[in-house]
């Protein structure tokens, strides 16, 4: 078995926050991030699902360090990215990439596409300026954009378009990991398809490891391997993708999964969804235990005494609840 | 007689940089108590087609070209200022996919709640209340004498929907056109708020109009829908049909690259090319730069809806002569 390419150990990010306003005072603690454990493996592709505010952004922006974990370890390839000295962590920087869910906001509007793509591969000295020219020529061409588009500024593309530059700006490094936050979350099913089949392409011709962050649950279902549940800072399911939709252990993912409206009026007519009460609780004051508890149908006494670990719970299947055995 | 019944409707907008059809020659009937939900890609006239209804197109740059909207027997596209008032916002209510741009955040819940009952119904500020605090509880608040008292922002998203919907429903409207009111929320908080539309629709018998893009909302939620593509209907029928046998290539070609109709994992059918451009219309099907069964014809004739079957319509040339 090859070993994992990039480890999460216990990882925690949290946000204080302040009230007040001439004298701040510490009014809190966001958890955003609160105890993930996590091995991602080379050349997999990793979804990451769960509700608005459940961490997954942040999630990602620490694995990118682009935010610093509060405790625990990130580890690339055996460096430990969270006590690397700048240097070492730049060193690694371009082997991690992001791409965001809003492409314009992402590209910089007075910058010609050769100049957002040339940036990169000159600054690292990955080629010389004269080539430079060419290699943007093959990055366009591997997200199937025409060549001829260099000269163009961001807003004369469309929004799929925009969403190819911002993938092919995030391989001019050759990086070993993708990690994209809701990539197509802004855009029309139709074009959806296209950045889908781009990024699955792209995983499969160049290896490449992938975590793919999205609230959609069939759109990650379709391009993951694996899937990664999140509710409250914490993973509390985990396993192969079509396993952990078609039979969900957690009651969280349970009831995610009947939630989502099915485009089969026949189905959609018989099933019988799980309807949760209220909305998400505010990672400001995460309830005892576990966190799920005071919406889940099987809740008892037990679910708030103790934070539930993540368990084994079938064959390359995990899940963090108490009941797991009897429900 | 349907409750609502749109004949050519046009809606454009003369810009600088031309005229662009937003929605171009767009009929459909909405019968009382029914369901239709209106989908179609960004852009593709779902919202300035009920907007129309409502008289909230701007105006300029918009312009209604033709249609009529009869609604009880008045036009709503042609009625007096009088006529509209006792329409809209009482007869006929619209919630919005942010509820923000509905609701005041200057104003106490309790005061925009009641608004409509004391400009509509003309009760007085304690009885307006009274039905207020019985709405608040009909869409599942649940300390809604707390929450009659407080502002907008001190609920959450799918709470600030649900007021959004108490207040749109407090007249008992006999249509309510609901525009992606849920895209902006958790799945699990879309979940309850359909059900929610679902149950009250029942109790008060009102039709609704439901636009979304999401294919899976329609489905269980909705009688009949339409398809809009470029400004103009072109497929539309009983949800059963439409999802299990669509006939038009575009409904064809969404529902090959949606993902939770494909197997795992497949390559997705991808449509070719880009929407049409609105101000530049061509004469021939707006599907058919992209259309993987276009023909000569196609280019040169401006397809109609034409009916199936009674309750399915496309607006497909081939279809239409059986060659596909
Ligand atoms: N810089 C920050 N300071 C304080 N709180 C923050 C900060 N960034 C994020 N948070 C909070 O951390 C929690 C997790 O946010 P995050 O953006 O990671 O969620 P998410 O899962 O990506 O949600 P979404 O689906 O809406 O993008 C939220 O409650 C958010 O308000
Ligand atoms: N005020 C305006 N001025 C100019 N064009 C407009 C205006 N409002 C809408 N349009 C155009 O009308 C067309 C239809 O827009 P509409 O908002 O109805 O689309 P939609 O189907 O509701 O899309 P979405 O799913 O993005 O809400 C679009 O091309 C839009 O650019
Ligand atoms: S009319 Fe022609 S171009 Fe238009 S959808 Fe039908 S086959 Fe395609
Ligand atoms: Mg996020
Ligand atoms: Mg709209």
């Amino acid at each position: 078995m090859p070993s994992p390419i990039l480890q999460l150990q216990d990882v925690k990010t949290h946000f204080p926050v302040e009230s007040g306003f001439l004298f701040k005072k510490h009014a809190g603690t966001v958890k955003a991030v609160d105890g993930v454990t996590l091995d991602v493996m080379p050349g997999e592709v990793l979804g990451l699902v769960g509700e608005s505010g459940c961490g997954k952004s942040t999630l990602a922006r620490t694995i990118m360090q682009l935010l610093p974990a509060t405790s625990g370890t990130v580890v690339l390839e055996g460096k430990n990215l969270t006590s690397g000295s700048a240097a070492e962590i730049l060193a690694v920087r371009r082997d991690l990439q992001m791409v965001f869910q809003d492409p314009f906001a992402s590209l910089n509007p007075r910058m010609t596409v050769y100049a957002t793509l040339a940036e990169p591969l000159l600054v690292h000295g990955v080629c010389q300026p004269s080539e430079a020219k060419e290699r943007v020529a093959k990055l366009l061409e591997t997200v199937g954009l025409a060549p001829r588009y260099m000269q163009k500024y961001p807003h004369e593309f469309s929004g799929g378009q925009r969403q190819r530059i911002a993938i092919a700006r995030a391989l001019a490094l050759s990086p070993k990991i993708i990690v994209a936050d809701e990539p197509v979350s802004a855009l029309d099913v139709s074009i959806q398809a296209q950045i889908l089949n781009l990024l699955s392409q792209l995983c499969r011709k160049m290896n490449l490891t992938l975590i793919f962050i999205a609230h959609d649950l069939s759109v990650v279902k379709h391009i993951s391997d694996r899937i990664a549940v999140m509710y409250l800072g914490k993973i509390v399911e985990l396993g192969p993708a079509a396993d952990v939709i078609e039979r969900p252990r957690h009651p969280y993912t349970r009831a995610l999964v009947s939630a989502i409206p099915s485009p089969n009026p026949e189905i959609e007519r018989q099933r019988q969804r799980i309807m949760l009460p209220g909305d998400p609780p505010s990672p400001l004051n995460p309830p005892a235990g576990c966190a799920f508890h005071p919406r889940c149908p099987y809740a008892k006494e037990i679910c708030s005494a103790s934070v539930p670990p993540l368990v084994a719970a079938g064959p390359n299947r995990e899940a963090a609840c108490v009941r797991l055995g009897e429900i | 007689m349907p409750l609502l019944e749109v004949t050519d409707l046009r809606t454009w907008f003369h810009t600088r940089n031309g005229v662009y059809r937003a929605v171009d020659g767009v009929s459909f009937s909405v019968e009382k108590g029914e369901t239709l939900g209106i989908v179609g890609e960004s852009g593709s006239g779902k919202s300035v087609t009920c907007y129309s209804l409502l008289g909230l197109v701007p105006q300029p740059p918009g312009r209604i070209e033709s249609g009529t909207a009869m609604f009880d027997g008045v036009d709503l596209l042609h009625c007096t200022p009088a006529q509209a008032r006792g329409i809209r916002g009482k007869r006929i209510a619209m919630i919005f996919q942010d509820p923000m741009t509905s609701l005041n955040p200057y104003l106490r819940i309790s005061e925009q709640l009641i608004e409509p009952l004391i400009i509509h119904e003309k009760i007085s500020k304690k009885d307006a209340l009274a039905k207020g605090l019985a709405m608040l509880e009909a869409v599942g608040i649940n300390d809604a004498p707390k929450r009659l008292h407080q502002y907008p922002h001190e609920s959450s998203g799918g709470m600030r929907q649900r007021v959004m919907i108490a207040m749109a429903l407090i007249t008992r409207p006999e249509l309510l056109i609901a525009d992606e009111p849920t895209t902006a929320l958790d799945v699990t908080v879309q979940a309850q708020i359909l059900e929610l539309i679902k149950k009250l629709q029942q109790q008060f018998g009102m039709a609704v109009i439901f636009i979304t893009h999401d294919l899976g909302v329609v489905s269980g939620l909705c009688d009949r829908v339409q398809v809009m593509y470029a400004g103009r209907i072109v497929e539309t029928g009983d949800t059963r049909t439409l999802f299990a046998a669509p006939r038009h290539p575009y409904t064809r070609a969404l529902q090959r690259s949606i993902p939770s109709m494909q197997p795992k994992g497949v390559e997705l059918y991808t449509i070719p090319g880009m929407p049409p451009d609105l101000s530049k219309p061509t004469g021939g099907c707006a599907f058919v730069a992209r259309c993987e069964a276009a023909t000569d014809v196609c280019r040169a004739t401006d397809p109609r809806l034409a009916s199936l079957t009674p309750t399915h319509a496309t607006a497909c040339l081939r279809v239409q002569n059986n060659e596909l």
